[in-house]
Order: C-alpha cells, then sequence, then structure tokens
C-alpha cells in the first residue's frame, strides 16, 4: 500500500506540534514539510530568553534526528510558493514541487507594520524570530533610547527585552487609552503602568504616530498630538497578520481581514486543505496563543485518522511572563454590572489590583483580571473552566482567607478529572493521576515525559507537581522528597542517619545509604551535611563540593573568580581598606561595593588566589564564606553609637552574631541584620533573621528573604536581651540546618512547615520538641571548631597546589581569560 | 616544572611518536575530580574516577558557552546504566565520559580522548588532535 503524502506548509510551533501527533496516531502517511525559516521550530513563546543566555538550542523543539527518524522529509529555508489545487501540487521557492493527498498550512503569522511614513528606516525591528533578535542584539549595543510601539502582551515583552539589551530608557508608545487592551480594565492599566514605570519602562498612551523620524537612521517618532520622541530604536509590536498570501492565491476562503477560514474540522473550503495555528480563522477569530493552536493540530491530526474531535473555541486567558510584574486576565475579565459582580481589591502601595466577576448569584466564577500577584491564577482559571462552586464568602479567592483556618484556594485535588492542567499539550488531571498511580510515576520529569504534561510554557508545573504529590499521597504513599537518583532519603533523613552513624566522608555515605556513582545534586548536598555536622575543612573533600566551594570563590564570567573578604557587620578600618585596595591594584581586580556592605575583588586569576588570600589574611581579614551556602553578612546600621535615633550599639551587635555563626553550613545562605531603632536602617526583616532594638532589649525576626520572591521576616521574640536573643538564634539556625531541604532559605522552609511560625516558636522558645539543648550544642560545637578555610588552605602546600589551572604548568594562567575595560577597571569578556 | 617538561620530551622519544602525551603523575590528579592540563595550545581535562577506578580525558572547553571549565567539574553517574558523566560547574549541562554526548538534553558534544595509566604516569592518546 503506498503512503498517503501530506504536506505541512510551515514548520512553526503548531506544523511541528501536528507532525508529532500524526506521528503518534499513525504511520499511513508520508510526511512532507517545507518551511521558510532556515532553522528548525523552536520555541516562540520563550523567544526572550534569548536575550537572558537561551540558545537557539535550547529553543529549538526538535532535532533534524527526529525528523530523519520518524521518516519526515523536512526542507528547510524553502517557503512554498504556490499550491495548485487541480493538480495537488505545491511549488517551492527553490524550484520544488511535491505532490499532496492532503495539505496543512500551519503558516502562522506576521508582525503587523503600520503604514507610518518612515517605518523602513535603519533601526525599526519588529519580534518575531531569532533572526529578528539578533538584529535587534546587533544594533542595540549602540544605542541609549528605545521604544516599542504597542502596549499588548508582546509589546511589554518586547519593551522587556530592549531592557535586557541594555537600553536603559525604554518607552512603550500605545494607542489605545490603556496597556494590554484586550487583558486587562483601566484600573489595572493604571497601576501596571506605576510597576513599569520602576523597572524605567515609561508608558505612553492615546498616543498616535504619525512618522517615523531620522535621515537613513531612525532618531525619533512623531505623534498626531504634535509630539515628539527622540529614540535609538523602534520595535514594533502592533499586533500580527495571519500568512493567508499561498490560501489567498489559490483560491481559498479567506477573511477580509485577514485568516484562512476553517471549519470545526479545521478544513479550508478545499476539503482536502486543512489550515491550524495562528494563520487559521476560526469563527471569525484568530487565536494568537500557542494553546488554541496545539488543540487545532490535535483536531487536524485526528481528522486525518478519522477521529471526530472538534475544535469548539478556546479560552484565551494569559498570563504576562519574564516582565517581573504578575499580570494574568482569565475567562471574562471584563464582563460587568449588572451581568455579573466584580470584587475588586486594590492596594496601590503595594501595587497589587486584583478584579473577579462571579455571577449574581455569587455561585460561579466568570473571569477576572490579577496584577502584581498572580499567584491565584492557575487555580482561578481551573474555577472558572471547571464551573467550581464558589465558596460562601468569594472575595477570598483574591484576599486569602482571614482569620481562621483557610478554607479556599481548595487544593488541586478537588478539580474534577477532566480539568484541563496543562493546556498547550491538553493534558488533563484525570490523565496526570493516572499516569502516577498507573505508571508508578513519582517525580515530575517521569510525569512530563510521560505525559508531556508541563512540556510546553511551563506555567503548570506547580499545579503537576501538587497533583503528583496530590496523588500519592491520596494512595497512601510516602511521598519521599528523595534527594537525588542515587538517594531514597530526603536531607533530613540522610543527616539524622549520618549523624547516628558518625560518617564522615561522602564516598562512605553514597556506600553505606546510596547507589551508583553519585551526581553534582547529592555530592554538594552531602557536603553540607557533612560540614554542618562535622564542621571539618571543606577542602578534605574538595571533589564533592560545588565549583565555588571546591575553589573557596565564586566562578565568574570567563572562569576567573571572585573574592570577597569578610567584613563583619560592615565595619572597617581605615587600614584594612588600604590593604583591600593594594591587592586589587597588584592583581588587577575590579572592585564594587556588594548590597551585603562588603568589598567583592573580581577577575581573580585559579593560579592568583593563594597570593591574594595570604595578603589579606596577613592584614587580618579572613574568609566571607560568598561561595558557600553558609552565613554571608549581618548588616548592620550604624546605631546608638553615631546616630541621634540609635538605642543600641546595633554594630557591636551585628559583628558579634556575624562572629558568632560565621563558617556554619546550612542548606542555602543565611543572612542577618541588626538596626539600632524602628527605622531598620539595616533591613533586618528582608533577612533570614533581622534584629532590631527597641527601648528595652531588642525584637528578633526570623525567616525573610530578598531575592526573587521577597518576604518580610516575622517576629519571633520581642524585647528580649542580647543573651536570649544568641540563645533563640543558635536553637533556630541548629534547627533550620538539621530539617530544611538542600537549597531551600529560611523563608521557603517555614512557608512549607507544617504549623508555621507557631509550631517554629514552639520549638525555639518552648522547646517543644525537647531538643533546644541539643540545638545549642551543636553550635557550640561548631563555634569551638571554626577556623578560616582560607588561612587552611594557604598554609597546606597540598591544598595550595589545587589552586593552579594546568597541573603540567602550574605557574601558567588560563591564556582563554580575556578582559575588556569598563571606567577604568577590568570586566569580564561578554559571552 | 622543568622536570616535568624534560620528562616530557624523554617520552616522546621513548614512544617515537608524539601520540602519547604524557600529561601528569596520577596522583597529581584528586580523587574522584579532575584537573586540566595544556597540550600544544589546548586544553584538555582529565579525570580520576577513582570510585570506578577509571580514568577519562575529554576536551576542556565546555560547548555550552565556550567556558575553559570541565576540569573544574563534578563527576558522577546517571541512569540505570550508571553512566559516567562530568557536569560544567557554570550551568550544569552533562556531558558523558564514555561518549562525549550531551546528557542534560542539548544537542553538544564533547571530544574524548583515551587514557593510559603506566607506572603512576597519565598518558592521553593525541592523534586526534592537530
Ligand atoms: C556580589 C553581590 C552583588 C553585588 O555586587 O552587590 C551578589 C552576587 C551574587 N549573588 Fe547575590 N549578591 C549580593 C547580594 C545579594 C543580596 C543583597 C543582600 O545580601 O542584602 C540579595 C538579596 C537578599 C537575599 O539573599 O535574600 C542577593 C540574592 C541572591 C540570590 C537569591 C536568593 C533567594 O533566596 O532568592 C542568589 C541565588 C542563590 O543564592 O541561589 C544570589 C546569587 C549570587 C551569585 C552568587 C550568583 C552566582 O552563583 O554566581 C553572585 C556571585 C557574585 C560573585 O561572583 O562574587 N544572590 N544577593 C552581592 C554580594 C553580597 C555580599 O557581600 O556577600
Ligand atoms: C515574542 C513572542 C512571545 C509570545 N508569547 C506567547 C505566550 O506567552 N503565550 C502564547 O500562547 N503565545 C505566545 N506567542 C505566540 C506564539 O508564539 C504563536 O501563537 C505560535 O508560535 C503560533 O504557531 P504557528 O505555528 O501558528 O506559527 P509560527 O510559529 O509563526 O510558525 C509559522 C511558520 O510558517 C512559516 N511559513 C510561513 N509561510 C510559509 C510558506 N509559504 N512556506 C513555508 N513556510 C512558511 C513561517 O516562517 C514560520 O516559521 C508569542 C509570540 C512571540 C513572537
Ligand atoms: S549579582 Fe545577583 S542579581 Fe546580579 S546578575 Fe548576579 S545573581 Fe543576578
Ligand atoms: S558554560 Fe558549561 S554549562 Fe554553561
Amino acid at each position: 500500500m503506498t503512503k498517503k503524502n501530506v504536506i505541512v506548509i510551515g514548520n512553526g510551533m503548531v506544523g511541528h506540534k501536528f507532525c508529532e501527533k500524526l506521528i503518534a496516531k499513525s504511520n499511513e502517511f508520508q510526511i512532507i514539510v517545507f518551511g521558510e525559516e532556515p532553522r528548525i521550530a523552536y520555541d516562540r513563546v520563550h523567544l526572550s530568553s534569548y536575550f537572558d543566555g537561551k540558545t537557539v538550542e535550547d529553543l529549538s523543539l526538535s532535532s533534524l534526528d527526529w525528523y530523519h527518524q520518524n521518516n519526515i522529509q523536512l526542507y528547510l529555508g524553502d517557503a512554498v510558493t504556490e499550491v495548485n489545487r487541480t493538480e495537488k501540487i505545491v511549488h517551492t521557492q527553490s524550484g520544488r514541487t511535491q505532490n499532496y493527498d492532503y495539505l496543512v498550512m500551519a503558516t502562522g503569522s506576521a508582525p503587523f507594520v503600520p503604514n507610518i511614513p518612515g517605518v523602513e528606516k535603519e533601526g525599526v525591528f519588529v519580534y518575531r524570530t531569532i533572526e529578528d533578535l539578533d538584529k535587534m542584539k546587533a544594533h542595540a549595543s549602540k544605542c541609549k533610547t528605545g521604544a516599542v510601539m504597542g502596549g499588548g502582551l508582546l509589546g511589554l515583552e518586547a519593551g522587556k527585552a530592549l531592557l535586557d539589551l541594555g537600553i536603559k530608557e525604554t518607552h512603550i508608545v500605545e494607542f489605545a487609552s490603556r496597556l494590554m487592551p484586550r487583558q486587562i480594565d483601566d484600573a489595572g492599566s493604571k497601576l501596571l503602568q506605576g510597576k513599569l514605570a520602576q523597572l524605567n519602562l515609561t508608558v505612553h498612551l492615546n498616543k498616535n504616530t504619525s512618522a517615523v523620524l531620522g535621515e537613513k537612521k531612525i532618531t525619533g517618532l512623531a505623534f498626531a498630538d504634535g509630539s515628539e520622541l527622540a529614540l535609538d530604536m523602534l520595535v514594533i509590536s502592533a499586533g500580527i497578520r495571519p500568512r493567508d498570501e499561498i490560501a489567498r492565491l489559490c483560491g481559498l476562503e479567506v477573511s477580509s481581514r485577514g485568516g484562512i477560514v476553517v471549519n470545526g474540522f479545521m478544513q479550508t473550503s478545499d476539503e482536502s486543505i486543512f489550515a491550524i495555528g495562528e494563520c487559521a480563522l476560526f469563527n471569525s477569530m484568530i487565536y494568537g496563543l500557542v494553546a488554541p493552536g496545539y488543540e487545532m493540530a490535535e483536531v487536524a491530526a485526528s481528522f486525518l485518522c478519522e477521529g471526530d474531535k472538534q475544535f469548539k473555541g478556546f479560552d484565551m486567558s494569559t498570563k504576562l511572563k519574564l516582565i517581573g510584574v504578575d499580570v494574568a486576565s482569565f475567562g471574562d475579565a471584563f464582563i460587568s454590572e449588572p451581568d455579573c459582580t466584580s470584587i475588586i481589591f486594590e492596594d496601590t502601595h503595594k501595587g497589587i489590583y486584583k478584579r473577579i466577576n462571579i455571577t449574581s448569584d455569587g455561585k460561579q466564577l466568570l473571569g477576572g483580571i490579577l496584577i502584581g500577584d498572580a499567584e491565584a491564577y492557575n487555580m482561578l482559571l481551573q474555577t472558572v473552566n471547571n464551573k467550581i462552586v464558589l465558596p460562601p464568602n468569594p472575595e477570598d479567592l483574591i484576599l486569602g482567607a482571614r482569620g481562621g483556618e483557610s478554607t479556599v484556594g481548595a487544593s488541586v485535588m478537588g478539580l474534577p478529572d477532566d480539568a484541563l492542567i496543562c493546556s498547550c499539550e491538553a493534558v488533563s488531571k484525570g490523565a496526570i493521576c493516572n499516569a502516577v498511580i498507573n505508571q508508578d510515576l513519582k517525580t515530575f520529569d517521569e510525569v512530563k515525559k510521560c505525559t508531556k504534561a508541563g512540556s510546553g510554557c511551563g506555567g503548570c508545573v506547580p499545579m503537576v507537581k501538587d497533583l503528583i504529590n496530590g496523588t500519592l499521597t491520596e494512595n497512601g504513599m510516602y511521598i519521599k522528597n528523595v534527594l537525588c537518583e542515587h538517594f531514597d532519603y530526603s536531607r533530613q533523613e540522610l543527616l539524622d542517619l549520618i549523624k547516628m552513624n558518625k560518617i564522615e566522608t561522602y564516598d562512605q555515605v553514597l556506600d553505606t545509604f546510596g547507589k551508583g556513582d553519585g551526581c553534582e545534586v547529592c555530592k554538594p548536598a552531602v557536603a553540607s551535611i557533612l560540614a554542618s555536622l562535622w564542621n571539618d575543612l571543606i577542602l578534605k573533600q574538595d571533589t564533592i563540593q560545588d565549583s565555588n566551594d571546591r575553589f573557596l570563590a565564586n566562578i565568574q564570567k570567563g572562569g576567573t573568580y571572585s573574592v570577597v573578604p569578610r567584613i563583619p557587620g560592615g565595619e572597617i578600618t581605615p587600614d584594612k581598606l588600604i590593604v583591600i585596595g593594594q591587592v586589587a591594584k597588584e592583581f588587577n581586580l575590579y572592585t564594587k561595593i556588594t548590597g551585603g556592605q562588603r568589598i567583592d575583588l573580581f577577575g581573580a586569576h585559579l593560579v592568583d588566589l593563594p597570593a591574594i588570600w595570604s595578603k589579606l589574611i596577613d592584614a587580618g581579614f579572613e574568609s566571607g564564606h560568598a561561595y558557600g551556602k553558609s552565613l554571608r553578612t549581618v548588616k548592620s546600621c550604624v546605631g546608638s553609637t553615631w546616630c541621634r535615633f540609635g538605642l543600641h550599639d546595633s554594630v557591636s551587635f551585628a559583628i558579634e552574631i556575624e562572629d558568632r555563626y560565621k563558617g556554619l553550613r546550612s542548606p542555602h545562605k543565611l543572612k542577618g541584620g541588626v538596626s539600632g531603632c524602628i527605622r531598620e536602617c539595616a533591613e533586618a526583616k528582608s533577612k533570614d533573621f533581622g534584629i532590631i532594638a527597641t527601648e528595652k532589649g531588642w525584637n528578633l525576626y526570623i525567616c525573610g528573604n530578598g531575592g526573587s520572591k521577597p518576604q518580610h521576616a516575622e517576629l519571633l521574640a520581642s524585647d528580649i536581651d542580647s543573651e536570649t536573643c544568641i540563645k533563640y538564634l543558635d536553637r533556630f539556625l541548629m534547627f533550620y540546618v538539621r530539617t530544611a531541604d538542600p537549597l531551600t532559605r529560611t523563608a521557603t522552609w517555614l512557608n512549607k512547615m507544617e504549623g508555621g511560625m507557631a509550631y517554629l516558636k514552639n520549638v525555639i522558645i518552648n522547646d517543644s520538641l525537647g531538643i533546644a539543648e541539643e540545638l545549642e550544642e551543636a553550635m557550640r560545637y561548631h563555634i569551638s571548631t571554626y577556623a578560616c578555610e582560607w588561612k587552611a588552605a594557604i598554609e597546606n602546600p597540598e591544598m595550595r597546589k589545587r589552586f593552579s589551572h594546568f597541573i603540567n604548568a602550574p605557574e601558567e594562567k588560563d591564556p582563554s581569560v580575556k578582559f575588556e575595560t569598563m571606567r577604568d577597571q577590568v570586566k569580564a569578556e561578554t559571552w | 616544572m622543568s622536570e616535568i617538561i624534560e620528562l616530557n620530551r624523554e617520552i616522546e622519544k621513548l614512544q617515537g611518536a608524539e601520540d602519547l602525551f604524557f600529561a601528569c603523575y596520577s596522583d597529581d590528579v584528586p580523587q574522584n575530580g579532575g584537573v586540566c592540563v595544556k597540550y600544544k595550545n589546548e586544553q584538555i581535562a582529565i579525570f580520576n574516577f577513582t570510585r570506578r577506578g577509571e580514568w577519562y580525558a575529554t576536551q576542556n572547553m565546555c560547548p555550552h558557552k565556550q567556558q575553559m571549565a570541565l576540569s573544574r567539574g563534578m563527576i558522577g553517574s546517571s541512569g540505570e546504566e550508571c553512566e559516567p558523566k562530568v557536569a560544567c560547574p557554570f550551568h550544569k549541562k552533562s556531558f558523558s565520559l564514555k561518549t562525549g554526548d550531551c546528557l542534560t538534553g542539548e544537542d553538544y558534544k564533547i571530544r574524548i580522548f583515551p587514557v593510559i595509566i603506566n607506572n603512576g604516569k597519565v598518558f592521553i592518546e593525541v592523534k586526534s588532535i592537530g
């Protein structure tokens, strides 16, 4: 039997998905793909991450190998120019001709470029392909000011991209009277504008561009209201235009506004031709998102295999990614009274705006908008899509339950089986739970591999993980937070085992409790446990340490290292400052004051590290452990010694505490702060532990965090004296060291802790577990065994020898290290 | 240093070919870890997989961001078959020490070289290097 030819035009996201779907369903077709772009289908949705380090390979959805293995003929860089419907033949740019039985148009869309005088000038770009990004990148290095025309979802993403390209002054120019006009309302737009301003994105609304100014190159924009904006580059993101050119040429039914008209089976007006993705017009609607495109691919592929699935429209809920501000809209975001009741919560101070629209009888959620905090997005979307009956106080959905036990935010386990969890790959809750039960899957990676859930935009990953854990728990399976494939134990279990059995080396741990040869996940985790328990020198087992710990310095772009001497409490003498300056000069290091009140010296060759440290140690410095998962800094404000408001001497106390806990290895890094009064100049409440002076003593706060998910520390005890404060800190830190998962900061540790702060208070203050004495003893042991590891390293010739780049040419530096100059100092070459 | 160079010459003469390159002494390489050696203008990473009693050599450059870093990576194994591997210290891309294939899902490939241990000395077969 000869196979039927299916030609796919376009190797974009949806065209590729179609190939995957068809291959999975049948082997009765010979698939032939023509793609206009020079490369294999890639993840356009995450295109912007190309600017923060993702490579073309990272973005690729597949490989040439895959096409080869599945016997799909793939012609890249060869666009289809003509379809001859009577003879069922396509012609391509390079002159190929190919006959088809079925033809699938997956030609996507092109950025819409409005017809404004001057848009052809140098420095004007669109934002759709990798080539577009390469061109922007090449141009951006010469630019100071940039703008994006269009304040929609994509426009804002492009704005962020310009910032990432180093363009400090970036504008968003929008024709409408609000941002993201299709997703959010006026109030939301206002709030979002404020948030964007903080990111350095200036928004101009109601701006009708009349011309692009400049000779050959763009110099600015002119607007209909007579104003102008000076610019070095412009990205146009004014909407999309479905690629229906060849469909038009061969006489298929198309819409005057663009788009190839299709029915529920994705068939065009010619029954052997299909259109899917952004080029297809279903029910007068173009779906400019990837999830509906994937659904169309599924429908068309199943139709060819005699299925009867139909496309029924698609939810257009979206969440803005990348920009650093949460923005989401779901369901019917705009419906308003009297057709519904809207509950609106606005906190202009924190920059949060939430709106939910519920049916007038208060039973169902119709849709809404979230700005500033979109954590509830997935659950709310599920609530809409599955018509889940709302709790008595629907406002809890956006406010969280106040007082009493939380009843809402109902767990994912409460969703119906057909609830769509991963909309990119159309995976339902039932499919995920079944995979977990029937195929004995336990980890997210296994489930992702098996069901594909979470492999698209990634938005559903937290839900998938919750479902896996929920299903395992429901089935009476004890969910183990195992370290990695080599250990069937959680960090806490392993710590207890190692402690009980008094094991001191990684190899022994692996032999006794693990399997295989270890890896980059369990080695540093066990290293951290060993260090926390025995406080032995890190370099005694250097090859199980993360690179930073192995060389007692942070590795940098280009392979050099940074040097951060400890400056307890941020206090430093002029003499020590001078030594830092001298060392930096001698070894040609870049110096910078860090965000942690000390000085970082960057760009040190591996070979130079011991010499640098011996000079610093001679001058009285110690390791600052900037490389370790251990205590970093205890930040201080100047306090009562100089400050007119100071209640106690915060500097002395910060120094005492930093000296006490220095070198303590922990699951993640630890930071502290001490402020001399409630004005809180040391930002102590953003640290893992923060101490603030009161009239009567100190208030101790714990489990704060800066970083990507900031959280204020919570009050543990108030008006305590220094001694009590230190006692509580000893217990708190040791308890954390003993029980937290690897790479879990104290804030996350607390958030996951059953019983939360009340429980923790009980353990630390009331000694509810009866372990306080043991924890304090462990801390005393740590303090009595502390030694500066850099001092040990330079004094031991064997250890010192390891700081060479070439083992067979120990004096030579790595010749591949290259520096550039900037503001009279060195900087690593860009990669 | 001069000793190592001298020894190099000697071995080169002995071998009558430049094929086998004396890289270092085996106790120069930390247990279950790596070092980097210089060969002409190339950098080669050598791994002493003590736990398995095996030695491996690869290019030192990580293909991800062209960093001379693999010798500073952590070694270990992956999967049922216990494929020996090294993880780059920069972004933890992992490579098979046996085949040079990337094990973290990308199309990278690194070069690998046969290692010969003789009398406490580590030699690398460098035929394929120009
Ligand atoms: C040098 C410094 C930036 C600066 O120039 O100011 C810095 C530099 C790095 N930070 Fe930081 N952080 C620095 C202050 C901070 C601060 C501000 C502070 O401490 O007050 C924060 C937010 C506060 C916090 O930690 O909660 C901060 C939050 C992070 C995070 C996010 C942690 C989180 O819980 O979300 C990371 C990533 C990580 O640790 O996993 C990080 C990781 C890093 C790393 C280690 C990334 C890496 O692995 O290469 C950077 C290495 C620097 C190097 O090569 O030496 N850095 N980093 C600051 C050093 C302070 C010091 O003296 O030790
Ligand atoms: C920066 C950016 C961010 C985005 N973010 C999101 C997001 O967060 N969420 C979301 O859901 N969607 C997002 N999208 C939209 C998403 O990428 C598209 O919906 C999706 O790529 C559509 O897939 P497609 O296959 O229909 O079109 P495309 O991926 O554009 O593929 C069409 C392909 O067909 C080729 N082609 C056209 N004509 C021919 C011809 N005649 N012959 C041969 N080949 C031809 C084109 O060159 C192209 O390679 C984003 C898009 C961009 C650009
Ligand atoms: S120093 Fe910190 S915030 Fe800055 S780039 Fe590095 S990790 Fe990110
Ligand atoms: S440079 Fe090696 S993983 Fe990125």
